[in-house]
């Protein structure tokens, strides 16, 4: 160092006021000891990281999967009572209910007859809404699109010998000719069905629908407390859960739950050793600059106090910094396994932010008091 | 020479040894035990998906259409085909026969009440048991259809004693242990059933009751199998016709829907098998997205696993750079330095992580136990995967320490200058 220099640095030091002394201390650490200082907080960074994916994705998983069980199509059905038909605005009534995030879709049954006098179940259906609510399970060839367009079922195919050519059916007399643009595999009831469009239904066979399948979406109590308002607003209808449904998806739901909590758990424990271990090096590492304060006349409190505020910036740091890369993974995750973004959750934060303070407190005086009990003069001595 | 130090070395520094090993310990349990779950989880939930109820539906050939509205069967009793019920323990006989969760056989008979009221009754196994060879096996609604309730008791599969479908009783104002006339006789109501589904309006009984009204013994209208299956993929969806024999072989021997379905069409003669898509497929998807996501889970318990033992053995290493100057002025060479510390790692790792995993085993049971409640099984291969995985890690962990250790002239390291 030149003598100009140091004249500058001490005028400098002696204008300073006397707690930039502190802060000086903790930025100068930082940047002499680079390395160790950087691997503090790299671990730090990553555990952050780690535990706010992980904690992410515990919130969001929930929503995630309970949109995959949404697939299973209707979760809870509306039925006129025996001998009485649903009233006329009950699809709207339903779909006021339901909000923005439900489907409901209606379904009207009639028996037809096929010139050969067979009997077959004809349904008439929303086709869109339709495919909105079983599109995932329902394996359709094409929906119909025009009118007197028909989805035949897979059943009903072979047995009205319907591939392709228009094919005639009567209802009490009326007849109507049905194009087979489609046709539909289930595995159940379906497939013994013919599904042409409500309104075409209505107008050959006056029936009017008599079923409402509705998709409700939300936890367990949403479904519950949209049932309840279904019917107290359908005092004429049945409503009821499709407990098939509901059941198995409460089931695996809650197993789902208690699996990714116990690997959260696992995990940021994990990477809080992970923490102590890197700091409680980084500190005893320093035994000699404590020492040399000590012997330079600290007092106890402030030493500790000083390599507590330095472990609380780095958690601090680390913290936030791995926040934000934990986001991106958990986002990265939700794309890749779930395709459809997870909601960074800013919630997590404070969480992680004590969290890392805590560890990185913990970290620091658990070497600091084993340290004070040892004589400075032992420790510069390089014992 | 170099034995002893190694010994010595564990002898006396045994704090510091502990307290890497313990971070290597934590590090290969938590490893251990995600892995096995991960591996586990999709049968676990697969069996946890069967709450769903039946996948595959077996019914008779040629069959004519069902003509069925809400539940209520309309096509004439006499119509159509069926399966016989004698046929049915050879399901317990197929090549994936262990993937059989159950099956219920079903037979719906139209009847007529009191006031010419028309109502089906539902014949069905309960829980029965069916025996083929010397296995005996439970099935019955109770396993393939979990959701039905019942309130008052499930009948005996051998009495004749039935259940109403609660709307039905509502109707007509009837409790469990009352009697109903069917067909000419009092049959007890054993219980209310309760499903969500069509059967609300229904009588179900067992069912040899249903094959006597009808007049046809031994006659089943449809199987429902309940199965344990794998997520559906391509390859699944391929026309088994059109495989070579190997490819064949390999399709008929994964249990898809696809191929267990075939496989029953073969034991049951006669019979069409098919997926119930709505469960089936559903099922699939669920599955692959909960293995994806344990997938990820694993890898980032792996990273912090690998993590937290780097860490402690960096620490480690650097804690002993005196010593490290005492060999190199007594004169051993970088290699020798390395090596030593090397064995040391090697040692620590092995003893630590074999202790880990038997940890880790340890915790994968309790996840088992207490959240799927049954066993979680540890494949022994994945011990030695893991040493090798905890030995890779701590040299990893330790190599970047070492080399800064031996690079360290050793005036410095002995006066203790950092």
């Amino acid at each position: 160092m030149s003598s100009p220099e140091t004249s500058r640095v001490a005028r400098r030091r002696a204008a300073a006021p006397h707690t930039s002394m502190f802060l000086r201390m903790l930025w100068r650490a930082a940047v002499l000891r680079r390395g160790r200082a950087a691997s503090a907080l790299l671990a730090m960074v990553v555990a952050a990281a780690v535990a706010t994916a992980m904690l992410n994705l515990y919130v969001d998983v929930q929503a995630k999967l309970r949109r995959e069980f949404r697939k299973y199509g209707a979760n809870v059905v509306v039925v006129a009572r025996d001998g009485q038909s649903l009233p006329d605005d009950t699809l709207t009534t339903v779909r006021s209910a339901l909000g923005s995030g439900g489907i409901a879709v209606p379904f009207a049954y009639a028996v037809a007859r096929t010139p050969d006098g067979r009997s077959v179940v004809v349904a008439g259906t929303d086709f869109q809404q339709a495919q909105k609510l079983n599109g995932s399970w329902w394996s359709v060839t094409a929906w119909p699109k025009a009118s007197h367009d028909a989805l035949v079922g897979a059943h009903a195919a072979v047995v009205l010998g319907a591939a392709g050519k228009p094919f005639d059916l009567s209802f009490q007399g009326r007849s109507i000719r049905l194009n087979p643009v489609g046709t539909l595999q289930t595995g159940a009831a379906e497939d013994s069905r013919v599904y042409v469009s409500l309104a075409e239904f209505v107008e050959w066979t006056h029936v009017p629908y008599s079923t409402v399948e509705i998709s409700a979406s939300g936890s367990a109590d949403d479904v519950s407390t949209v049932i309840q308002r279904l019917g107290q607003s359908l005092p004429g209808a049945d409503v009821h859960p499709v407990r098939q449904v509901t059941e198995g998806e409460a089931n695996v739901l809650g197993k789902m739950r208690s699996t990714l909590l116990v690997a959260s758990i696992l995990i940021i424990l994990t990477a809080a050793v992970c923490v102590l271990s890197t700091l409680t090096g980084w500190v005893s590492d320093r035994r000699r600059d404590f020492a040399l304060m000590k012997a330079l006349g600290a007092s106890g409190r402030l030493l500790q106090g000083f390599f507590a505020a330095e472990a609380a910036a780095l958690g601090a740091i680390g913290a936030i910094l791995g926040f934000s890369i934990g986001v991106g993974v958990a986002i990265w995750i939700g794309q890749a396994n779930f395709h459809a973004p997870v909601t960074p959750r800013l919630s997590v934060l404070p969480l992680v932010l004590a969290g890392g303070i805590v560890i990185a407190l913990i970290a620091a005086i658990l070497p600091i008091s084993l340290l004070r009990r040892v004589q400075p003069a032992t420790i510069l001595r390089g014992e | 020479m170099f034995l002893r130090l190694l010994y010595e070395s564990f002898r006396r520094q045994k704090r510091r040894k502990l307290l890497a090993g313990i971070a290597i310990m934590l590090g290969v349990g938590v490893a251990t035990a995600m892995i096995a779950v991960a591996t586990d989880i999709g049968d676990k939930i697969s069996r946890e998906l069967r709450t769903y109820g039946a996948n595959l539906i077996v019914t008779p050939q040629e069959d004519t259409l069902d003509v069925e509205i809400g539940g209520v069967n309309l096509k004439p009793p006499s119509d159509g085909a069926y399966l016989n019920e004698a046929d049915l323990p050879k399901i317990k006989g197929m090549f994936w026969r262990n993937n059989i969760v159950g099956f219920a056989p079903m037979l719906p008979a139209s009847i007529t009440l009191g006031g010419a009221r028309n109502v089906t009754l539902l014949g069905t196994y309960f829980a029965r048991s069916v025996v083929f060879g010397k296995q005996d096996f439970v099935t019955g609604v109770r396993t393939t259809h979990p959701w039905w309730k019942v309130q008052g008791a499930w009948p005996e599969d051998n009495s004749e004693d039935i259940l109403l479908g609660d709307h039905l009783a509502a109707k007509l104002n009837r409790t469990p242990g009352q009697d109903i006339e069917l067909a000419g006789r009092p049959h007890r109501i054993a219980g209310i059933l309760s499903t969500g589904g069509p059967e609300d309006y229904e009588i179900v009984a067992p069912l040899a009751l249903a094959q006597e009204i009808l007049g046809k013994p031994g006659a089943v209208r449809r199987i429902y199998v309940s199965a344990v299956t794998k997520p559906e993929d391509a390859f699944a969806r391929r026309d088994p016709k059109s495989m070579s024999p190997e490819m064949y072989d390999r399709w008929y021997c994964s249990p898809y829907a696809q191929s267990i379905a075939f496989q029953l069409q073969e034991a049951i003669p006669h019979s069409h098998a098919e997926q119930i898509r709505q469960v089936a497929q559903n099922e699939g998807t669920v599955l692959s997205r909960i293995q994806g996501l344990m997938l990820l889970i694993t890898l980032a318990a792996l990273l912090a696993s690998a993590l937290a033992v780097s860490a402690s053995m960096a620490t480690a290493v650097v804690e002993r750079r005196g010593e490290v100057g005492l060999m190199k002025a007594l004169g051993a060479g970088n290699l020798a330095v390395a090596v030593l510390f090397f064995a040391e790692a090697t040692l620590l790792a092995l003893l630590a992580g074999a202790a880990g995993f038997a940890g880790g085993a340890l915790l994968a049971r309790q996840i088992g136990h207490s959240i799927f409640a049954s066993q979680i099984t540890i494949q022994p291969v994945l011990l030695p995967i893991i040493l090798a995985i905890a030995v890779l890690v701590t040299f990893a962990g330790s190599a970047v320490a070492i080399r800064r250790a031996v690079k360290f002239d050793p005036v410095y390291a002995l006066r203790g200058d950092a």
